[in-house]
This record gives C-alpha cells, structure tokens and sequence, in this order.
C-alpha cells in the first residue's frame, strides 16, 4: 500500500546538512498497523513529514521515493500532492493543543475537512461532522461540536483530531506520537479507540512513539529507527520474542519494571550521534557493547533473518558475522541485599493542604481559592524512596513545593510538614535556611532548570554559597570536583555552559548541584520524564546508585509506573490533589484495593521479552 | 566674561587653549567607556562574543555598523571641547574667548569661517537675493558675489561647471587613495592573524571568503572615502549643501548636527534603562502592592500626552536658566544643560514600554525552574534578582536599547519642529527642519535646508534601524531556535 524507498531527507541548518533519514526502506500493508520506533532525534518525525511533503522550507527529500498506490508522492506537484493529503494520508500530532485553530469551533473546522475532500456539503457535511464526534467517543455531539478546542481536555482534544483526520475517510493515517502528552488511563482509550476505528475501517495506521510499550500493545510490526536508519524490522511477536539489534536489546534491557528491581538497568552508555557528520561505521558502533574494528570500518547492511525479519547489524551478516557477545550479567544489586535498614522518620507530612488565590478584576483582588492538593499526609524514612504517582494535575509538583517553601507567598498552605523534627510550615527565615541544606530538588526539565547564562561551576557553587558560606573557595573548588566525579562528568566542564550538555548530562548536573549540600531528602519531580528511555536508565542508576552510597531518601514524583516499580519502597498514588492509596510497593502494585489504583495499572502498557 | 570655574563645567588651562568638558560630553565619555567594558566582557563571554558575531556577520547589519561608527567618529570629534586662548600677557590672567569650540569646529574651521550674507544654493557662486550694489555711481539691484565661495573663479559662468568637476575628481581620487591605503592596512592585518600571505588575504576578503563580512565593510568604507573626498574637495571654495538664512555653510551645520542627534539618542536611551529594568525586574519578581504601584505609575505616566509634560518641563527649565545666568558661563554651556535636560526628560518619560515588557518577561521567568532551584538553596532576592533574571533579559533590553535609539532622534527632531526641543541656537536636525519649514514656501523655494538635513537624517535612522535589526535577529532567542 505504502512503500518507501531508499528514503533520504536532508535538513539544512546552520551546523551543516542533517541527513535527518538516510535510506529508509518499509512497506505498510493494507489494514495494518506499523510502529516507527526510535528515541528523540533518530528520523521518526521527519520520515512522516517527508510521506505527507509537509516538510519544513530548509528541508527535502533528497533521494529515493514514497509510493502510495503506485504513485510517487516525492514526483507530486504541491497542487496535486494536497489532494492527497485528507483524502488518502491524513496525520495527526503529538500536541493536541496547537493542532486545533483556537478561534474557529471544531465543528467549523471537521465541516471544513469533510467539505474539501468529500462530496458533502452543507446539512449533510455537518450531520456526518457529529456523527463522527460522536464515534471518537465525544459526549453529546450536537452542543459539543459548536465549542471551541480550550474547552475540552487534552484528550478530548485529541479525539475530534482523530474526527478530523478520519472524516475523509483515508487509506493510511499517520499519527505522530499521538498519546505521549496525555496520562496512561487517557493513552489506554486513545489507543483502544484507534484500534477500533482501524478494524471497522480497515486503514493502515503509521503509529510513531518512543514508547515500547505503547508498541506492544498495539501494532503489528515495528521498524527501529537509529541515527536517521532503519536498523531492524520484525513483526511484534518476532521483535518481542527474540530482537536481534544490540540498539533494540539495550532499548528492552533499559526499561525500568519490576523485573530489574535490585538491579542495576542495561543503561546503553553515551547519547545519540549528531546526523551532521558523514558515518563510516556502523552508527551504533560508538554506543555498541559488541562492537569490533569492523563495525567501526563499514557500514553494515539490513540483512534478511527468515521472510519479516531483518537487521542492520554484523551480527547477522550471511558471511563471517561478527559476534554478538550476551550483555554483561545483570549486576545482582547490592540494592536487593545490602538494602539499608529504613531509618527514623525523615519527612513527615501531616494534613497539607495548598489553594491558590484566584485574582481577577481590575485590582486584582482574591475572588476565590483553587483546591490544588487537600489533606494529604505521609512519612518518609531515611535512605528510602517514596513515589508519589498520579496524572497530571493531581497535585503532585505542588505537594513537593509546599514542602520545600516555595510556595510561601503564592498560594495559602495549611497543614504541617516536618523534616528531622523541625516544622517546616512556620520555621522563620534562619531555620529554614539551616533547613535547606537538608532537602533539595531535581526538575523534570533538564533544559528549564539550569541558568542558561551561568557557568557550570557557577551553578554548582551557588548552593554552597548560600547554605554553607563558611566553606573556602578552595574547599568548594574540591567539594565540585568530587560532585562531578559522583555524577560521572569529566571535571573540567565547570568552565562550560549548559547549552552545550546534552539532556542526560544537563540532568547529571543538576542532581550535582542538589548534592552538593549534602542534602538528606531530595525530592525528584519527573527527573526522567523528558529524557529517552536509554538515558533514563543512566540517571535512575545514578540515583540509585547515590542512595546506597550517601543514604539520601527521595521523595519521587513521577506518572512512570514503571520507574515506580523499579525504585520506590513506598508509593503513594494521588488524584485530584488527594492521596487514594498509599503502602509498600510490592505490596500496593501487585494488589491495588482502590479502583482508581486499578485502573491506573491496567492502563499501563507493558514492553517484556516474551519467553521463546 | 570668563569668570571662577563654575559648578557645571570643568575647565583646564593648557597654554593655549582651556579643555571644557561640558555636560553631555561627560555622557559621551562615559558611553565610550562603557562600551569599551561591554566589548571586553563580550570578548570573554563565549555565547555573548557567538550572539554579538552572528549580529555583524550579516551583510546588512556591519555596513550599518560602518555607517553608524563614522557618523559616531564625528561626533566624538565634536566632543572635544576647548577655548581659545585670547591674549597672554604676563601678570594678568590669561583671556580665553567665550565661544567653546570643539575639535571638529577647528578641522572644519574653513566652513565655520566661511560665512555668507543669506542664503545661497549648493555649489553656487551668486548669492540667492538681489542686493542693490553700487557700481560707478549707479546702483543696481543684481545678485552679488558670494564672500566666500567661488571666489577663485575668474569668469565663472563659464568656469564653474569644469572647476566644479576637476576638484570633485580630485576629491574622489583622494578618497579612494584612502579607502585603498585602509584596505591595505586591513589585508596585512589579517594576513598577520592568519599567518598567510598578503595576496591570499586580499584573495579571501575579495572573494567574501572570511568569518566577518570584511568585503561589505571594505565596500562601504570606499563608498564613505568617496563621498566625503569629494564633499571635502569641494567645501574649500563652495558651500556644498548651500547656505542658510544667516549664511551658514549647511555642510558645518549638519555635521555639528550629528552630535546632538547621537546624544539625544544615547542619553536619553541611559536614562530610561536603569529606570525601565529596575522597576520592571522588581514589579516582575516580587509582584504584590509593589507590582502595583509600579503598574499604577507607568499607566499614569502613559496616559499623560508626552508633548505637554516635556513642553512644561522646558518652559521651567528655560526660566531657570535664564534667572541662573552665573552658573552658565557660557553660550555652550546654555544650550548644553538644555540639551541635557531634554534627554533627561525624554528619557523619563519613555521608559514604560521597556518597563512593561520586562515586568512580563520575569514574570514568565519567575517560574523557571532554576529560579526554584536557587530559591531551595535559600539564595537571597538580590542575588536572585542580578545573577538570575538580569542577564536572562539582558537581550530584551540590548534590543529595545538600539531599537529605541532612532526613534529617540526622530523625537528630537519633532519636538524641535514644535518649538520645545533643543536650544534654537543649537544645530540640530529638529532645529534644521523647522525653518526649512518657512524657507519652502518661498519662491523659488529654498529646498537645500530641508534636503541636506532630510538625507543625513535619514542615513543615520535608516543604519541604526538596520543595525537595530541585525541586533534583534542575533538576541532574539526565538530568531535562535530556527
Ligand atoms: N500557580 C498556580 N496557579 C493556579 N493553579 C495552579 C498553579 N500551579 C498548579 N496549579 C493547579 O494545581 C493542580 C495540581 O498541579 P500540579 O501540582 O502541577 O500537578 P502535577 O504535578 O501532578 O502535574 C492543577 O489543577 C493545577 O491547575
Ligand atoms: S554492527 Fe557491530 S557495532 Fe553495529 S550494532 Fe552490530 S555489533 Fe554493534
Ligand atoms: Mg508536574
């Protein structure tokens, strides 16, 4: 149905040529659903702009060919290439929020589309408009769809995109990371409705994600994408059974779950390549645990393992492969044994409650409170980890926030909140500065949370500075470099900048700079969320890693169940600013008592090795 | 009536002449430095030398810059004040003139001294009215001689237009001698830095083979040599632009001009800053009734009409002045302190749009993550508010600075027209057009006032805008994320 060729995009930039896919060859099938797999910057994105020629100006399709049906989209002129978007390729994106026109209503919007590409008009065009609404599961359709998108939820949202991409009826919808903005339980019905719609359809579903697990759920095949190449194509059950690319087992090997609990993860060391430069080897080679000095020398090809199975890796080359060694037995974790004893209570939260004035009017006067987080109470131990889990919005950044003082003066807290005895909610300025040494805090974003204009040792130094300004600048100089040493940066990167850290490093920094007061409680608000599933496993390593060795406890925020399995003694799952369950977390995620606890686990999806 | 050193000016005696240093030529010399210190801490900021690059590296952007730094260059020369010395006779105190010249006054002396009776036209050798001259007895009205200009012509009727042409030519050749002996100097100096030969650097700056736009700013550099070869060939004999009402060579008037432009613009633009950042930093940060008074101050300064809060405030100043008359020795010193008070008052009043959209930047910043992070490590207010929040709206206000700085010209040259601006005894561009207005509406009209200001005018905007632009293009992060 879909077949690319050879596919190569170029990106001019000012570093030079990103060869953003380099020969890319797949077919999709009628009816079927394929997973372009990869983490961030590996081509998946571009590969999807370059079917639909929506490319931005500074890019093009610089070689091979994309054909649908027997004609080759790359040849179209713009004319007729719109003609075929909507009415055979339809997309929808990953941020539901800035793919709808904000001022017109949805409905003016989906009778637009309905209205270019079909022979409705009119009555006619609306009717078929609220019958789709309602088939995306958008309640009440008939008022719904004179509303405008801010007044629905992100995955209402995404559901009249959905409306918006199939009312033309396509053969091949293109959905572009569709569910990573929204929450697990969301994800699960945005999924389950795709699905469904395929079936009743019989579309073919190009489905990009960085999520293993959101593939295992749903497609048919997967192709892995690395470095701007296809490096393995398999169908789902061949790819979960037995995956072939080291890339694709490092990928398996570093998805934090219950499995790897007292474990260290496979983390793949090192970080993607730049696609500015031309590759000689294998572009895996520098990452790769097997590599040898011919994968550094040539280029391997995609060789063919049975009739859907295939592999660009040396390993499976049909003359003299290069062999794969297993990867290094999983490091029996000293966490499992030498777990430490749980200590005295470090933490304790009693009763917190946060509302945040609303202002309106000319004055800005307070007219009203919102509830952001109600009641909520847990105790924290020494040396352990409490995750704190829940959707987005449930109050979970915000309890971190009242407990660190940051919310003093923008929001009303009631409640206590008690770290080594002290009261936190009423300390007066001196107390809490002592305080502050005791507590610290990693972000989830590692591009927001470093001053872009301060030098690394800067940045390191601050702390100490404020908290601990009886220190020399000699005894800070040795103190950052030994942070440094711990978090795993080569010294001398105090003189850098952070622009020019990649995420993983940028987030290493920042966990430096919360130890670098020794704190005995650092609360981690989503400190992976933003990063790719390989670094990931770097920094939860890390972190562990430093909780055995310097006996700091964590208060873990996170919508990571997964993460949750693997790192937390406690959980504490919270909605709506309220905490429905709390206990052990073997014991509370084998054996949810809550029915929202349950709903959240089911809507997990799952990445595992099947037994072969 | 040069009296005991007054509290307004600094003078130095130096045998021949006194140094006066006047009010905004402490300005001046305070920009330069300060300049100077930004460049050098640019030159050890890496990301702030890559920004500052990528500004010039743009071909429009440095021949602005080219333009901009010489009509600077001739407004530092016209900063250098002094006196001259009058008599010296040993035992009484030496006399100096009252009339403060500057070092451009003395280059362009010729022009200054050259004066005429009334108007003439660019390049002409008859002044522009009837004059009843007395020839043998027998008056006529014809139009006379110029004083100053043409004089050397014998017949000039028929001399003019070829002597007109071999001293331009001349000129123009002068001109490029320079621009080459420049681009001389610049290719040994490059192939010095590169460590290759002279031919290979003049074969890379030609072929626009360099990291900065050299060839532009070659080009441009020629284009100036050119220009003003020739103007200054043929300012010694002729009045260029012509001459104004009380005979003035324009081609002087404009360049003295120039000063009174660029302080205008620099001055006024530091007044605003320290008052637009501060108040928007702190209304921003700490928000509450301090946010308040300061958003109540600028919406009530906005809604005063500008016009009349600087016509009062002149009104006032003028009258001080006048009934303070000891402590402004001089002229100079007069319509300097007006000077300075106008940009004071333009700068006070024109600092709310900067003002506000600071406040919204830091409120927006307020939030960022390692702002949070320095607030857990109980960093204090000032701290937070100079190491964290200035530097990350420093490009906000580098852009709004040079963006500020043209209309802050053209604001000079409005209130002048309307009769508040600077001192009519100061040249101006403001002052220039306001009696061009006058002067159009004879007949024939006088159109060279109204032209020569007009383009010198426009020149300067018109590169400050483009450079403004290339600044914006380079500090602008969203201009960065393409
Ligand atoms: N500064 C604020 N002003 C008003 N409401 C806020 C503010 N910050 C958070 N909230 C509200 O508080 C609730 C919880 O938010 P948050 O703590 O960010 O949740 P989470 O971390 O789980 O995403 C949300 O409903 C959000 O709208
Ligand atoms: S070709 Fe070599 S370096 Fe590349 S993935 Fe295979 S074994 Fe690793
Ligand atoms: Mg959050």
């Amino acid at each position: 149905m879909l077949k690319l060729d050879q596919l190569r995009t170029e990106i001019y930039s000012s570093q030079g040529t990103v060869v953003a896919v380099d020969g890319v060859t797949l077919d999709i099938q009628p009816g079927e659903t394929f997973a372009l797999v990869g983490e961030s910057g590996s081509g998946k994105s571009v590969t999807a702009l370059s079917i639909t020629r929506l490319l931005p100006d500074n890019a093009c399709v610089a070689a091979g060919s994309v054909l649908l049906g027997g004609t080759n989209l790359v040849d179209l002129a713009e004319r007729d290439m719109r003609r075929y978007r909507g009415r055979h390729i339809s997309m929808i994106f990953q941020e539901p929020a800035t793919s709808l026109n904000p001022v017109l209503t949805i409905g003016r919007q989906i009778i637009e589309v309905i209205e270019t590409h079909t022979e409705l008009h009119g009555a006619a065009a609306r009717s078929k408009a609220i019958d789709w609404l309602r088939r995306v599961g958008i309640p009440e359709p008939e008022r719904r769809i004179d509303t405008y998108s801010f007044q629905m939820s992100g995955g209402q949202k995404q559901r009249v995109m959905i409306a918006m991409a199939l009312a033309t009826e396509p053969e091949l919808l293109i959905a572009d990371e569709p569910t990573t903005a929204l929450d697990v339980t969301v994800q699960k019905q945005i999924l389950d409705l795709l699905l469904s719609l395929q079936r009743e359809r019989g579309m073919s579903i190009l489905l990009i994600t960085h999520d293993l697990g959101v593939v295992a759920q749903v497609a048919d095949r997967v192709g892995i994408m690395y470095a701007g190449e296809l490096v393995e194509l398999a169908t789902k059950d061949e790819f979960f059974s037995r995956p072939m690319h080291p890339y694709a087992n490092g990928l398996l090997g570093a998805l934090p779950d219950v499995d790897k609990r007292g474990h260290t993860l496979e983390a793949i060391p090192g970080s993607a390549p730049t696609l500015t430069q031309a590759f000689h080897g294998c572009r895996f080679a520098p990452r790769c645990h097997a590599a040898t000095e011919r994968c550094r020398q040539e280029a391997p090809a995609l060789y063919a393992q049975g009739a859907t199975h295939a592999v660009r890796c040396f390993g499976f080359a049909p003359t003299n492969p290069v062999v794969i060694s297993a990867l290094p037995e999983r490091i029996a974790g000293a966490g499992a044994h030498n777990r430490r004893e749980a200590g005295d209570v470090l933490l304790r939260a009693d009763k917190l409650r946060v509302r945040f004035p609303i202002r309106s009017g000319l004055m800005q006067r307070i007219t009203g409170y919102v509830d952001a987080v109600h009641d909520v109470s847990f105790e924290l131990r020494q040396g352990q980890t409490l995750a704190l889990v829940g959707e987005s919005g449930s109050g979970k950044t915000t309890t971190g926030k009242a407990i660190l003082q940051l919310l003093r003066g923008s929001a009303v807290v009631d409640g206590s909140a008690t770290l080594n005895g002290l009261e936190l909610m009423t300390a007066n300025d001196r107390q809490l500065h002592g305080a502050r040494r005791q507590m610290q805090i990693i972000f989830q974003d590692p591009f927001g949370s470093l001053n872009p204009r301060m030098r690394v040792g800067e940045i390191l130094e601050e702390g100490i500075l404020s908290l601990q300004p009886d220190v020399s600048a000699v005894g800070r100089t040795e103190r950052i470099a030994v942070l440094l040493d711990k978090v795993g940066l080569p010294r001398n990167c105090v003189t850098r900048y952070p622009h020019e850290f990649s995420g993983g490093q940028r987030q290493r920094i920042a966990i430096a700079r919360a130890l670098a007061v020794d704190p005995q409680l650092i609360i981690c608000d989503e400190p992976t969320s933003a990063l790719d599933v390989s670094v990931q496993a770097q920094i939860l390593n890390l972190l562990k890693g430093l909780q055995q060795e310097l006996g700091v406890a964590y208060l873990f925020i996170t919508h990571n169940i997964g993460v949750v399995e693997y790192l937390a003694d406690h959980v504490a799952v919270m909605q709506d600013g309220r905490i429905v369950e709390a206990g052990r977390s073997a014991e509370l995620l084998s054996s949810p008592r809550e029915a929202y606890t349950q709903t959240l686990l089911a809507a997990v999806p799952r990445a595992r090795l099947k037994a072969v | 009536m040069p009296g005991p050193i007054r509290a307004c000016v600094c003078s130095k005696d130096y045998g021949a002449m006194k140094i006066v240093v006047l009010w905004t030529d402490w300005v001046v010399f305070f920009v330069m430095a300060a300049t100077l210190l930004y460049a050098w801490k640019v030159r050890h900021t890496p990301h702030l030398a890559s920004t500052w690059r990528k500004a010039f590296a743009s071909p429009t952007g440095s021949a602005a810059t080219t333009v901009l730094a010489a009509f600077v260059s001739i407004g530092v020369l016209d900063t250098l004040h002094y006196r001259r010395l009058l008599s010296n006779s040993t035992g009484t105190a030496p006399t100096y003139g009252t009339e403060t010249l500057s070092l451009l006054d003395h280059l362009l002396r010729r022009q200054q001294a050259g004066k005429e009776r009334s108007y003439s036209a660019p390049l002409a050798y008859l002044a522009y009215e009837k004059e009843a001259v007395t020839t043998n007895g027998e008056t006529r009205r014809i139009y006379p001689r110029l004083i100053n200009a043409g004089t050397h012509l014998q017949d000039p009727a028929h001399d003019r237009a070829a002597d007109v042409l071999t001293r331009g030519f001349v000129g123009a050749i002068k001109g490029m001698f320079v621009a080459g002996l420049l681009a001389g100097l610049l290719t040994w100096f490059k192939s010095r830095r590169n460590g290759r030969g002279l031919a290979a650097a003049w074969f890379d700056i030609r072929s626009g083979r360099t990291r900065m736009p050299l060839r532009v700013v070659l080009t441009t550099v020629s284009v100036l040599c050119l220009l003003s070869g020739i103007v200054l060939a043929l300012s010694v004999e002729y009045h260029v632009f012509g001459t104004d009402r009380v005979g003035n060579d324009l081609f002087y008037v404009v360049m003295k001009s120039l000063r009174t432009a660029l302080v205008i613009g620099t001055l006024s633009t530091l007044v605003t800053m320290p008052i637009a950042v501060g108040l928007g930093i702190l209304a921003g940060y700490l928000g509450g009734w301090i946010d308040e008074v300061i958003q109540y101050i600028y919406t009530v300064i906005n809604s005063i009409p500008y016009v009349l809060l600087i016509a009062a405030t002149v009104l006032i100043l003028m009258t001080f002045i006048d009934n303070h008359a000891d402590l402004f020795p001089t002229a100079a010193n007069r319509t300097d302190a007006r000077l300075f008070f106008l940009c004071v008052i333009l700068g006070m009043t024109s600092w709310t749009d900067l003002c506000r959209l600071i406040r919204g930047e830091v409120i927006k910043l307020r939030e960022a993550e390692y702002i949070q992070a320095a607030q857990a490590f109980g960093v204090g207010t000032w701290r937070i508010l100079s190491v964290h929040l200035l530097p990350n709206v420093m490009h906000l206000i580098l852009i709004s600075m040079v963006i500020s700085f043209s209309g802050l010209v053209l604001a000079e040259a409005v209130l002048s027209y309307v009769g508040i601006g600077v001192d009519p005894a100061m040249q101006s561009f403001g002052t220039l057009i306001n009696t061009a207005r006058l002067e159009l509406s004879r007949k024939p009209a006088i159109w060279w006032t109204l032209a020569t200001a007009f383009s010198f005018m426009f020149t300067l905007v018109l590169s400050a805008n483009i450079f403004s632009d290339a600044v914006r293009d380079a500090f602008d992060p969203r201009a960065i994320h393409n």
